[in-house]
């Protein structure tokens, strides 16, 4: 079984180079799922199933999607055919090939149906005790965390509405010295305030 | 990083045969989330008030 944790090893450090190599932001991404999953290979060589279940679903699954709309929100390439030509040959083969490597070890490790390296590790039962058990208070702020990043984040992502903002009554010279150059509040009623 | 960190708490729980380790990488994974949802507010939030996400052009901090 070693051979296949150097094989997913070698696979992480690889599309990660690529990652960090790549300009495009969609290309990256491509790469970086192409390495969190190559992470999640390892866990599961190493006997965590659990950890490289969890890997998959919330990294290259949850946290993945969410990049992907912010690029969708971002709108940065308003032209389809920009975006047709980001989507070349040349681009999707290296992700395909790591991933392909990636599939072909899963599918060896199913057929051999027992993870040599890991036989010690803890399954997912004695992680789920210990996480409720000792490690109770853990998992109490780790909830307060999310609330807190939920709210951060709907406070950030909130479009901010217009402030009322300050102008002069009148554009014009003669005006704002008949007003004496205050200022008021924009759409406020002028009419009332000559008076 | 927290990828790296938390392949290291499972390695070292994988070799002592502890739960502990797979413990900490939930709580890393949890923690990487919500950083994650952070951040990408506030690229949104540069994008709307800056209309680009080119870092030079968010100079007002005059340091």
């Amino acid at each position: 079984m070693e051979p296949t944790f150097y094989i997913a090893g070698v696979v992480a450090v690889i599309s990660t180079v690529l990652m960090l190599k790549r300009l495009n932001l969609v290309h990256a991404l491509l790469y970086l799922i192409v390495s969190l999953l190559a992470v999640s290979v390892v866990f599961f060589v190493l006997g965590a199933p659990f950890v490289a279940a969890l890997e998959a679903i919330v990294y290259a699954g949850a946290i993945m999607v969410l990049f992907l709309f912010v690029v969708m929100m971002l709108n940065i390439g308003r032209d389809p055919e920009t975006e047709r030509q980001w989507l070349t040959p040349g681009i999707w083969t290296g992700p395909v090939i790591l991933a392909s490597i990636l599939i072909l070890e899963v599918v060896y490790l199913a057929q051999g149906a027992s993870a040599g390296l890991g036989t010690g590790a803890a399954g997912p039962k004695e992680v789920g005790i210990a996480l409720f058990g000792p490690y109770i208070i853990g998992v109490e702020l780790a909830s307060m965390l999310l609330l807190a990043g939920l709210v951060g984040a709907y406070h950030l992502g909130l479009r901010k509405t217009e402030k009322p903002e300050i102008h002069h009554v009148t554009v014009t010279l003669e005006g704002r010295a008949d007003s004496g150059g205050d200022l008021v509040l924009a759409g406020a009623d002028q009419s009332a305030r000559t008076t | 990083m927290l990828n790296a960190a938390g392949l290291a708490f499972v390695v070292a729980g994988s070799r002592w045969h502890q739960a502990d380790g797979q413990v900490m990488f939930v709580f890393i994974l949890a923690m990487a989330a919500a950083e994650v949802a952070v951040g990408l507010a506030l690229v949104l939030q540069i994008y709307h008030r800056f209309d680009s996400l080119d870092v030079d052009a968010i100079s007002e901090m005059r340091g």
